[in-house]
């Protein structure tokens, strides 16, 4: 495998809570990020998934510099962005861009698409106004919009059409790396497919890579080659795309594909699903050992309560299917081939409809 | 059985500045016990204000209802005043939102929430009425419910939030229970455990449920019956599973090619549906979907294709839906 584009390593993000008073020492911290490991590989995508306060996004945000790591390490082909002042930031800046959620607040209701579209050129100081302003006119075109609409005010687009100028707005600088966070959770279903494909053709056209955040699992299969299941701050598993659909390895990831309802009506009710019982715990109290053991259906075929006890580390697994897995659990592991996707009945744990 | 819910030939429109935007245009559906009615459509498609419209809360002006009739267990709705409506609202019909964080009281225990909807309809004391409260929290699943009485919205999750929503509509034992995207705001393993309640309470009580949802997945699972909505107007209508299975209308289809899943083959890109909604200050004369359609004849673009019987007990808005019935190979 090549040199990954983007190598992340043991990144933590902790955020303090609860202040003594406006300049007093914080009582207590929670970390949103506790070690996130992973590698992107040039013009692929990883999909970060998990559900919310799972820590996807500030992960994304961590390794974007929009937030300061506590510590960890983000490598940007090979250069450390960790520790770097704003300053020393920039140049790297260029070759990693973001586009949001809400295609409704992250474009500035007061600038034309011309506006936004140069303001990253300009900033970086690349070309002349006129360059500028054809760069904007290619980058239109790059996405499916027309020059017309180069005069035009973020009101003036549907919520699918925003979204298209934030990703222009990232395509601008010509970046190595894009970093999407839920860029079609708020788009209906037809748009959502439109901006997906585009989002395809342009990684084949221009060949850059995507982390891609998203809690829909669907979303994520169809546009990563990779994908990376988060649980309260740390990956519980990581694997290529195929393995981890078709023969997930952590019981949370089995319990995650499970609870995705899908359009198909004979499958929807005959299919056994687990149901987890409770809620995600919150940050502030991590359970001790494996922070997954509470909801866990598997936690009793784990002997001696290891998994409350002891935190499983993520290790590679050593018959990982076509690329390489790691996965976060006590329990043993059972080969690709024989689970796949609905085999899994429910676990002794697991219940039907709990609290 | 008697319907619980009929509507028919439904118009919502909203007069404002920029003209008349059609909302919904000309509705028609019924409701059994105990059945769950599916209704499925992007944003400004109507369903979430064809159901405001079930329950009286179209904000008028500038919201304008008509409809030919509009019975909600065999009380007309459009002939009450707003006592009546209120005496119907909770008591035979009643509405669970989207996001449970915005529709509690933040300012309300969960208990006072609970209590107003027993006191105002039944004219329980307050001791009674805690006891009802704490009996209904209990029939959703919340553990400890005592202790939850006293606790406020913003101490709850997400899910537990939607449970109580749930326990708020279902106190007064409503026959028809309407749930605009009840699951849409919460994480797929929280949606999961609210589905599997809503379907046990349903089940238990006799409930008829309206389910409003964007998610062809959860009306997968759910219900018996699917409406389409498109543009303010039903454009498909069928057993659900035989909609979901052989839509025979190309919106219907052009959705379910749309939708990414988990599950079966993966194409290089997504099957999506060209160009976007109409406005809906200016529908087109003939069909809205027509712009987008890949079956479009002139006869489209004259007038709206009505909703006609297909087959049995299935029925398209569209010119070629004969066609499409044919292309399909179900059997007439």
């Amino acid at each position: 495998m090549s040199e990954p584009i983007l190598a992340v390593r043991d990144l933590v993000k902790r955020f303090p809570v609860g202040r003594s008073g406006i300049f007093g020492a914080p009582r207590q911290f929670v970390e949103a990020v506790a070690g996130v490991s992973f590698d992107l590989q040039p013009s692929q995508s990883l999909g970060l998934v998990g559900e919310s306060g799972c820590g996807k996004s500030t992960t994304a945000r961590a390794i974007a510099g929009l937030l300061q790591p506590t510590s960890g390490s983000v490598r940007l082909g090979g250069a450390e962005l960790v520790g770097l002042s704003r300053r020393q930031m920039l140049p790297h800046r260029r070759r990693m861009q973001m586009v949001f959620q809400d295609p409704y607040a992250s474009l500035d209701p007061r600038q034309s698409v011309e506006s936004i579209l140069t303001e990253p050129l300009t900033i970086h100081r690349i070309g002349r106004p006129r360059d500028r302003r054809l760069r904007a006119l290619e980058l239109l075109e790059d996405v499916g919009l027309s020059p017309k609409h180069l005069s035009r005010y973020p009101h003036e687009f549907s919520g699918g059409q925003r979204q298209r100028i934030g990703i222009a707005r990232a395509l601008a600088l010509e970046p190595d790396v894009i970093l999407l966070d839920e860029p079609v959770s708020a788009l209906d279903v037809s748009i959502q497919a439109q901006v997906l494909n585009l989002l395809i053709d342009l990684q084949a056209r221009y060949g850059q890579s995507y982390l891609f955040i998203a809690h829909d699992l669907a979303v994520v299969r169809h546009l990563c080659q990779r994908v990376a299941v988060m649980y309260l701050g740390r990956v519980v598993e990581i694997a290529d795309r195929e393995t981890l659909f078709s023969s997930p390895q952590h019981p949370y990831t089995r319990a995650l594909l499970s609870a995705v309802p899908e359009p198909d009506p004979h499958l929807e009710r005959t299919r056994q699903r687990i149901v987890l019982g409770g809620d995600v715990p919150s940050p502030m109290h991590p359970p001790t050992g494996c922070a997954f053991h509470p909801r866990c259906p598997d936690v009793a075929r784990v002997p001696d309560g290891r998994c409350a006890r002891e935190r499983p580390l993520l290790l590679p697994l050593a018959d990982p299917g076509r690329g390489p897995a790691s996965r976060a659990c006590h329990l043993p592991h059972e080969p690709p081939a024989r689970g796949g996707l609905g085999a899994h009945g429910p676990g002794p744990g697991a219940v039907s409809s709990a609290p | 059985m008697a319907a619980v819910l009929e509507v028919e030939d439904l118009v919502v429109r909203f007069e404002t500045h920029q003209g008349t935007v059609r909302a919904v245009n000309g509705l028609s559906m019924s409701l059994q016990p105990g059945e769950t009615l599916g209704v499925v459509g992007e944003s400004g498609s109507g369903k979430s204000v064809a159901s405001l419209a079930l329950l009286g809360l179209v904000p008028n002006p500038p919201g304008v209802v008509e409809a030919k009739r509009l019975k909600v267990a065999g009380q007309d709705l459009l002939g009450l005043d707003r006592r009546g409506l209120q005496q119907l609202r909770g008591k035979e019909i009643a509405m669970i939102f989207q996001d449970p964080m915005t529709s509690l009281n933040p300012l309300l225990t969960v208990e006072r929430q609970l209590t107003e909807v027993l006191e105002r309809h039944e004219g329980l004391t307050r001791r009674e009425a805690r006891k009802r409260a704490a009996a209904a929290l209990s029939d959703v699943g919340i553990p400890a419910p005592e202790t939850r009485l006293d606790s406020y919205p913003h101490q709850l999750s997400g899910g537990m939030r939607q449970r109580v929503m749930i326990a708020m509509a279902l106190l007064c034992n409503p026959k028809v229970l309407v749930a605009d995207e009840p699951t849409t705001a919460l994480d797929v393993t929280i949606q999961a455990q609210v589905l599997e309640l809503l379907k046990d309470l349903q089940r238990r009580h006799g409930t008829a449920l309206l389910l409003i949802t964007h998610d062809l997945g959860v009306v997968a699972g759910m219900a018996d019956r699917l409406h389409v909505m498109y543009a303010g107007r039903v454009v498909e209508a069928g057993p659900a599973a035989d909609v979901l299975t052989s839509p025979l209308h190309p919106y219907t289809q052009g959705l379910l090619r749309s939708v990414p899943r988990i599950r079966g083959p993966l194409g290089a890109r997504l099957d999506a549906i060209d160009g976007s909604p109409p406005d809906l200050a200016a529908l087109p004369a003939g069909c809205s979907f027509a712009a987008r359609c890949g079956l479009r004849t002139d006869a489209c673009t004259k007038s709206p294709p009505p909703l006609v019987p297909v087959l049995a007990g299935r029925r398209s808005a569209c010119l070629e839906a004969e066609a499409l019935l044919l292309r399909s190979g179900v059997k007439a």
